[in-house]
């Protein structure tokens, strides 16, 4: 395989960066709320699951749209945000929202389902020996969904690689700034010629999944191993 | 410290109305299943709220309805052993003993590790995870973590259902051991006679949702009104002490002044042992018996009798070794004449002593 022009190599590291920090700082609240779905009782319950579930339901470019409207320069959000030095419209830094928004859903499904297997007969044990609920959290149902954790974070990852319609309609196009690795290629197709760098970049993506799903497995079944009790 | 315990909860199709106190020792809440047994365990541990309520360790109160006071869970400092040992899978049997010792105030003193570990027998186990563990060891190691917890007081729910006999023997020892050694209240659910006969200080008897009777083991269990198993598993204890071993495989003992033989038992000469004689093994006869092949024959007086609808009746005896349980048919009552304050012999044959009915 050829090696990778400039502007591919661009797009190939913005995607990176993008979808490390999309994956990084979603993770935690990710982990909230899927505790929150699958261990509390509250009210609002339903409206937090759909909320977590519409970007996976609706049309990305909508998903895209509606983050322009709040998080935009003209946006109640975007503005706020703006006045402490943060620029997320047409910025990279938008892009890693968006991804996180679109992989966030994905994250959470994980995450919940191995929560859900966790025994909460563990948990209680864990509370009769003293731990508070954060300290059972932390010493018992963290360690025990490892395996979920990472699956999640890979799959949410994977998706921020692979984010495209969200992205290009809250931060375009902009080589070096908003052009992740979809939106080059995307670009490289609407010019006559640029099929040989698209298809380099196709191979690339189709590697890139490959390794994480690889690497998700290898991660998950040592975790898995690990907190078997053997 | 005594444990006290006054609980309203609806349950089922039933309410459960009970109070009553464990003092220090062994006090085992006593009951057929579904009698509440566990809802009244999962109260005073704080995983579930009952309705109303007030339960108080000493001067400390876990909960009082009436002033608003609730104590979850993790502030109760009460060490709960479950049916199912519930270790945490992702540490080692040591984690898992240490766990609760960071959780435990400052100023408590949990028993020392090393002696907890000694006595339980689990050094050897140590390094090993939990899903490497026989039942028996589990449910071990789920002791010595509730002990190095610096509880204010033990908790078990039935932990010896799940385990099968020889298990089951080999874990009884060892709460034996934390009732003379330890000084807290411990409060252990069971449907087991024997368990009863063999831990139980203090017996509180539940029956659909209420407590039918409270006192201690002796007076309980030798008491033929209080059946909550049914009459085939009634049973009184004998405290006795071993004063000889016999060359024919026979161990003698000492209970009150009146002399039992029983199968070779591995206990030393002076050890305190309390016996389980369960009332369908005793014979009565109101003459001294000639010529017969049981060994232990003990005279005493009818104290009452019971009979219900059935063809048994449950008489007790009151011997010098304590008072006895028989079960024998409303005919052999009649046709004895027994009655309150007649003289009679209690019959009890060596081997009708099984070991699992013998204890310290």
């Amino acid at each position: 395989m050829a090696v990778l022009g400039p502007e591919e190599w661009q797009a190939v590291a913005l995607s990176l960066k993008v979808s490390t920090w999309a994956t990084v700082l979603s993770l935690p609240l990710a982990v909230l709320a899927a505790h929150a779905l699958a261990r509390w009782r509250f009210p609002g319950r339903a409206l937090l699951n759909g909320l977590v579930h519409l970007p996976l339901i609706m049309p990305p470019v909508v998903t895209g749209y509606v983050l322009l409207i709040v998080f935009g320069p003209a946006g109640p959000l975007g503005r706020a945000l703006q006045s402490i030095g943060v620029v997320l419209a047409f910025n990279w830094t938008g892009a890693a929202l968006a991804a996180a928004v679109m992989g966030f859903p994905l994250m959470v499904r994980a995450i919940r389902l191995s929560i859900e297997a966790v025994d909460p007969r563990l948990e209680q044990a864990a509370a009769t020996l003293g731990a508070s609920r954060m300290w059972v959290f932390l010493t018992v149902t963290l360690p025990l969904i490892l395996p979920g954790l990472v699956a999640g974070a890979i799959l949410g990852f994977a998706k921020a690689m692979g984010e495209f319609g969200a992205t290009i309609t809250f931060v375009s196009n902009i080589p070096g700034q908003t052009q992740t690795i979809p939106s080059a290629i995307y670009a490289f197709l609407q010019v006559p010629g640029g099929e040989t760098a698209a298809a380099r970049l196709v191979a690339l993506s189709i590697a890139l999944a490959l390794g994480a799903l690889l690497l998700s497995e290898t991660v998950a079944r040592r975790a898995a191993r690990r907190v078997g009790g053997q | 410290m005594k444990l006290a315990v006054a609980l309203h909860q609806p349950l089922g199709a039933l309410a459960l109305d009970v109070a009553f106190t464990a003092p220090p020792g062994v006090t085992v809440l006593f009951g057929r299943s579904g009698s509440g047994k566990t809802t009244v365990v999962n109260a005073v541990a704080g995983l579930l709220k009952p309705a109303r309520g007030r339960i108080a360790l000493g001067e400390h109160v876990l909960q009082d309805s009436d002033r608003g006071i609730w104590l979850p869970a993790h502030r109760r400092r009460l060490g709960y052993v479950f049916q199912d040992a519930r270790l945490f899978p992702h540490l080692s049997v040591h984690q898992n003993l240490l766990y609760g010792r960071r959780f435990a105030p400052r100023g408590a003193q949990p028993e020392p590790e090393a002696r907890v570990i000694e006595m339980l027998g689990i050094g050897p186990l140590l390094d090993r995870r939990p899903g490497a563990l026989s039942g028996g060891e589990r449910q071990r190691v789920a002791l010595g973590r509730a002990l190095l917890s610096a509880p204010r007081a033990i908790l078990a729910d039935e932990p010896l259902a799940a385990l099968d006999e020889a298990r089951k023997a080999e874990i009884l020892p060892y709460f034996e051991r934390l009732r003379d050694e330890v000084a807290i209240p411990i409060l252990y659910v069971s449907h087991s006679a024997a368990e009863v006969a063999r831990l139980a200080t203090t017996v509180v008897v539940l029956q659909d949702g209420r407590v039918i009777r409270q006192g201690t083991t002796e007076d309980v269990l030798s008491d033929p009104s209080v059946t909550p198993l049914g009459a085939r598993a009634a049973g009184a204890i004998l405290s006795a002490r071993v004063i000889a071993h016999h060359h024919d495989g026979l161990t003698e003992l000492d209970a009150g002044g009146a002399r039992l033989l029983l199968p070779r038992t591995l206990h030393p000469i002076g050890t305190p042992l309390r016996l389980r004689i369960a009332a369908q093994e005793v014979i009565v006869s109101r003459a001294r018996p000639e010529g017969l092949s049981a060994l232990n024959i003990l005279p005493g007086t009818v104290e009452q009798i019971r009979s219900g609808d059935g063809p048994g009746a449950l008489v007790s005896i009151r011997t010098k070794a304590g008072t006895v349980l028989a079960r024998i048919t409303r005919r052999s009552a009649a046709a004895l004449a027994l009655s309150e304050g007649v003289d009679c012999h209690a019959v009890i044959k060596s081997v009708a002593i099984a070991p699992e009915d013998i204890g310290r």
